[in-house]
């Protein structure tokens, strides 16, 4: 039997969702052909506006590839507009002349901007923000022009503005209304939107309009009603947007600002439905993604052959893609004479809530500021709940609320399951929670293609970020940070990281060329992490530069607050000999250390000695540079354990000797600690160290990212092993996988957090092979290091001694 | 009465490092600056804000970043850079043929 044949007219976000979502019910049902007048597959419509903005390319917002369609069958007739629809014939004529026969039929053909008939609306350089063809011209204009207005203070009209200011146009604001976002901010809002939209260096004329456009053949100027004239070499009509019914008119179909479909989403012809910004559904047209979205899954539903689901309307909250703007609003945020209204307003502070309430029913909100909150309002409204007993403190948020919220635990951990998280695409917390823990997810990327939350707008990206943290804890991973290494340079550590291996880039001078530094010779921040990146990545051949080290790793020695420097000698595992003992005795009185202090890592620190006598003590004590002011390896500190303990399982002292031995001198993005117990007393604190080895009876457990620092956080575990080689093997391989991928300064527990500790356990547990060559690679790096106290000669020695004047 | 007197060769003081001379014409050390393009600095070894020693610092582009507590300091002028604030003496100094000169 033939396929029932279903063409899709307009290849945009609400079609193709709806399709999508008829492919995940029955990928066989229907031969599908999609005509979308668009010459690209289909992208995310809203990224448009950080596109315009400089915050996206092009490439970042498209939604499905060609292959996509290839791969599910799907004919895209791309660049071609449908020009008619025959009825009774059931066929679509294109502009290309073909003719498509339909079995069933769907119109998503959108909206288009609503140009004001003012005179010179005609004019080049008159533009409405619809599409990428837009876009380009917005930011072709925004390279050769300097003048632009924009005509609209709703959320497209801002989002305009805000990024042809991004792009470094002089950029005006015409706007009809008293206040901006007029329809979705009261007028307290409003006011905070209009000084931070004038801090931001808009000009705003509010409470006005565009009487007429001026210019010849290319805009030069926009007249406003009370005769002024803006200059404008670019002007933006965000006035409204207009149904796309057309087709459906010329076609006989119900039309009313809008194809008017019922609760299925069909139209007044059984065999063509509608969805998306085209729509009439009970005399409403949407505007915003959430509704369209929830359109499709409901005729989704139908064409799939379940049909039992009905579209009832949907009620829509809004938010501003302006980065560094926080605004929220939802249902009836105005209020009235027959409701109550919650206030907090900070205006100072850059902060107001306001709740509206009826019969003790949420029915609306409007927050600026701090919009943490917005989802659970969001919740609370459309549930209808009876809110009588937690009124008192409803503005604090769920936290507060008894027993719906835990003492300290953040918001997305008080929000409840239900609670809908992306709004765009109707994911409650429950769904992203089941998706986390089910298929095991990381990262938000993964959580984006799981649940589609934070797919579409991304203002829900911060929410799903937190949720993904008190589902996964320590895991998670954070959205890459865009945050440069300092200010000298644009990039980020991860990507000179990438330069410096890829590019092979094996000194300062060339890092600094090649990805074009700022500043002659660097900072205070980037060169010690760059110095870091060039040796590590290239042991043997980048040379190390003692002028971008800080002092403690340039003298070799730790600096204290009178300027005088602490010296700690090498104790293997902590252990140490009369003899030793002997020879640190005389050297701290021949020079009149003024301290002999046992530190923290069980070692002997000699404190107060002078910067010009360290050479001297360092020849003296003979011993090896115990490196306690290194990012690097410190101390590896160790038990008794079964030599002495009547507790002890193993050798946990000549293990932690024996790690010592192997991973001395070793460099490291921040500094680095180990412990090894002999049992599980931990009296060695293996807990909370960088590596922390616990041995039991039947081998030994390794734990990783400990950290008795600021932040006091306890080791993860990560393998139990047999033997002592393995021991050296697992936890060498985790330190240069952290050596080689760690930012500078990024302690392991940071590291872990940042990659997810199933990564590290990808790397070092499951890939054999992957392990072994970590672990070479460390040893080879480490035979190439010497030892800074034996080796001072290199070190310009004469630096240590003052000049007679 | 100030006068040059002759320290030492450039190449005594490291490029982008520094040397401490002492000097019994006042108590307080001064610290040699050599910068990446070969100038040189004189300045007391003593930071503004606690009295780190600055010739243990890092020295950037004609800064120098104090080792204790990384307050940033302009070898030309020795005054802070902003956001800090404070002022180090400067003294004069002077390369001749390869050999440094400082006023004390
Ligand atoms: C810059 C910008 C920012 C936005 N920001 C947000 C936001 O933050 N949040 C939010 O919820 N919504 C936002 N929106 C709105 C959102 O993008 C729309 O609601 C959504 O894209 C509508 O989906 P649709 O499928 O109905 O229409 P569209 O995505 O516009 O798809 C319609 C497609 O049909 C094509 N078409 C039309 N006529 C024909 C024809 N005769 N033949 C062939 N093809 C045809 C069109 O070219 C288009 O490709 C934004 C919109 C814009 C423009
Ligand atoms: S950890 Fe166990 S073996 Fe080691 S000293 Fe403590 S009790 Fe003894
Ligand atoms: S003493 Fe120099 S920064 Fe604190």
């Amino acid at each position: 039997m033939r396929k029932q044949r279903l063409v899709l007219i307009g290849n945009g976000m609400a079609g193709v969702r709806t399709l999508e979502e008829i492919l995940r019910h029955d990928p066989q049902r229907y031969d599908i052909t999609i005509i979308g007048d668009e010459p690209c597959g289909n992208y995310n419509r809203i990224q448009l506006s950080p596109v315009l903005a400089g915050e996206q390319t092009l490439s970042d917002i498209i939604l499905n590839s060609e292959d996509w369609y290839d791969a599910n069958g799907i004919r895209l007739i791309k660049g071609v507009a449908a020009t008619g629809i025959d009825r009774v014939q059931r066929t679509i004529s294109l502009a290309t002349g073909e003719a498509i026969a339909y079995d069933k039929l769907i119109i998503a053909t959108g909206s288009r901007p609503f140009m004001l008939p003012i005179p010179g609306a005609q004019l080049d350089g008159v533009l409405g923000f619809r599409d990428i063809k837009d876009t380009t011209a917005m930011i072709d204009a925004a390279a050769k022009y300097q003048h632009a207005v924009v005509i609209g203070g709703g959320l497209l009209g801002l989002e305009a503005a805000h990024g042809l200011k991004q792009r470094g146009m002089n950029v005006s604001v015409v706007h009809l209304g008293e206040w901006l976002l007029n329809r979705q901010l009261d007028e307290q809002a409003g006011r905070m939107l209009e000084q931070a939209m004038r801090d931001h260096g808009l000009a705003l004329y509010l409470g006005q309009t565009a009487r007429r456009l001026v210019g010849e053949q290319r805009v030069s100027g926009v007249e406003l009603g009370d005769g002024t004239v803006l200059p404008a070499d670019l002007v933006i009509m965000a006035a409204g947007i207009v149904p796309n019914d057309g087709l459906a008119r010329a076609a006989g179909l119900k039309v009313q600002q809008g194809i008017v479909v019922d609760d299925t989403l069909k139209s007044s012809d059984p065999f063509i439905y509608a969805v998306g910004e085209c729509v009439n559904h009970r005399g409403i047209s949407y505007g915003l993604v959430a509704p369209l979205f929830e359109m499709g899954k409901v005729l989704a539903n139908q064409l799939a052959g379940c049909g039992k689901q009905r579209y009832t309307g949907t009620t829509t909250s809004t938010k501003l893609k302006v980065t560094g703007i926080d605004l929220f609003s939802a249902g009836d945020f105005m209020g009235g004479d027959d409701y109550d209204q919650i206030v907090v307003s900070d205006p100072k502070g850059g902060v107001y809530k306001k709740l509206v309430l009826k019969d003790d029913v949420l029915v609306g909100a409007c927050l600026y500021g701090d919009t943490g909150e917005g989802a659970w309002y969001y919740q609370l409204l459309r549930e209808g709940r009876n809110v009588a007993d937690m009124r008192r403190d409803l503005l604090s948020g769920p936290r507060e609320v008894g027993d719906a919220g835990t003492a300290g635990a953040n918001r997305a951990a008080a929000l409840p399951m239900d609670a809908e998280v992306c709004g765009c695409n109707g994911v409650s917390k429950g769904t992203i929670v089941k998706a986390i823990t089910e298929h095991g997810l990381f990262t938000v990327e993964d959580v984006k293609k799981h649940t589609r939350a934070g797919a579409s707008c991304g203002s829900c990206t911060g929410l799903v970020e937190q949720i993904l943290m008190s589902t996964v804890g320590s895991s998670f991973q954070a959205a890459p940070r865009q945050k440069p290494m300092c200010d000298c340079t644009t990039h980020t550590h991860a990507e000179v990281r990438e330069a410096i291996r890829n590019q092979h880039l094996t000194s300062m001078d060339q890092v600094m060329r090649k990805l074009q530094w700022r500043s002659a010779d660097g900072c205070p921040t980037c060169r010690p992490a760059l110095n870091y990146y060039l040796i590590s990545t290239w042991p043997g051949e980048a040379r190390d530069d003692p002028q971008s080290r800080l002092v403690n790793e340039r003298m070799h020695a730790n600096i204290q607050k009178d300027s005088t420097f602490s010296v700690i000698p090498r104790m293997w595992g902590g252990v140490t000999s009369p003899a030793e003992l002997r020879r640190i005795a005389d050297v701290a009185e021949k020079y009149e250390v003024r301290m002999v202090k046992v530190t923290g890592g069980q070692r002997l620190d000699l404190l107060g000695v002078k910067g010009s006598d360290l050479p001297a003590i360092w020849k003296d004590l003979d011993m090896p540079s115990g490196m306690g002011y290194s990012k690097g390896l410190r101390t590896v500190k160790t038990c008794v354990g079964k030599q002495f303990c009547r507790f002890g399982t193993q050798d946990s002292t000549g293990m932690g000797i024996e790690l010592e031995k192997a991973l001395d001198r070793m460099w490291a993005p921040h500094k680095v600690k180990l412990a090894v117990s002999g049992c599980p007393r931990n009296c060695a604190e293996a807990g909370i160290k960088d590596v922390g080895i616990i041995a039991v009876d039947s081998g030994w457990e390794l734990y990783i990212g400990g950290n008795g620092g600021i932040k006091t956080e306890v080791a993860e575990f990560l393998i139990k092993v047999k033997t002592a080689t393995e021991v050296m093997e697992y936890s060498g391989a985790f330190l240069q996988l952290y050596r080689e991928e760690a930012h500078y300064l990024e302690r392991t527990v940071h590291f872990m957090q940042r990659v997810g500790l199933d990564y590290i356990k990808e790397r070092v547990l499951q890939d054999e092979a992957g392990r072994k060559a970590l672990w070479a690679r460390l040893q080879q790096a480490l035979a190439l290091e010497p030892d800074p106290w034996r080796a001072r000669d290199g070190v310009a020695a004469d630096q240590f001694a003052a000049l007679p004047a | 009465m100030k006068s040059f007197h002759k320290i030492c060769a450039l190449q005594d003081i490291p490029q982008q490092g520094a040397r401490v001379v002492n000097t019994s014409a006042q108590a307080q050390a001064i610290a040699l600056f050599r910068t990446a393009d070969d100038q040189v600095f004189a300045l007391d070894d003593h930071c503004p804000h606690k009295g780190g020693a600055l010739s243990h610092g890092l020295v950037f582009g004609g800064a120098v970043a104090c080792p204790l507590h990384n307050f940033k300091v302009d070898l030309a002028t020795g005054s802070a850079l902003a956001p800090e604030q404070g002022q180090v003496p400067c003294h004069a100094v002077e390369v001749r043929d390869g050999e440094v000169w400082l006023a004390v």
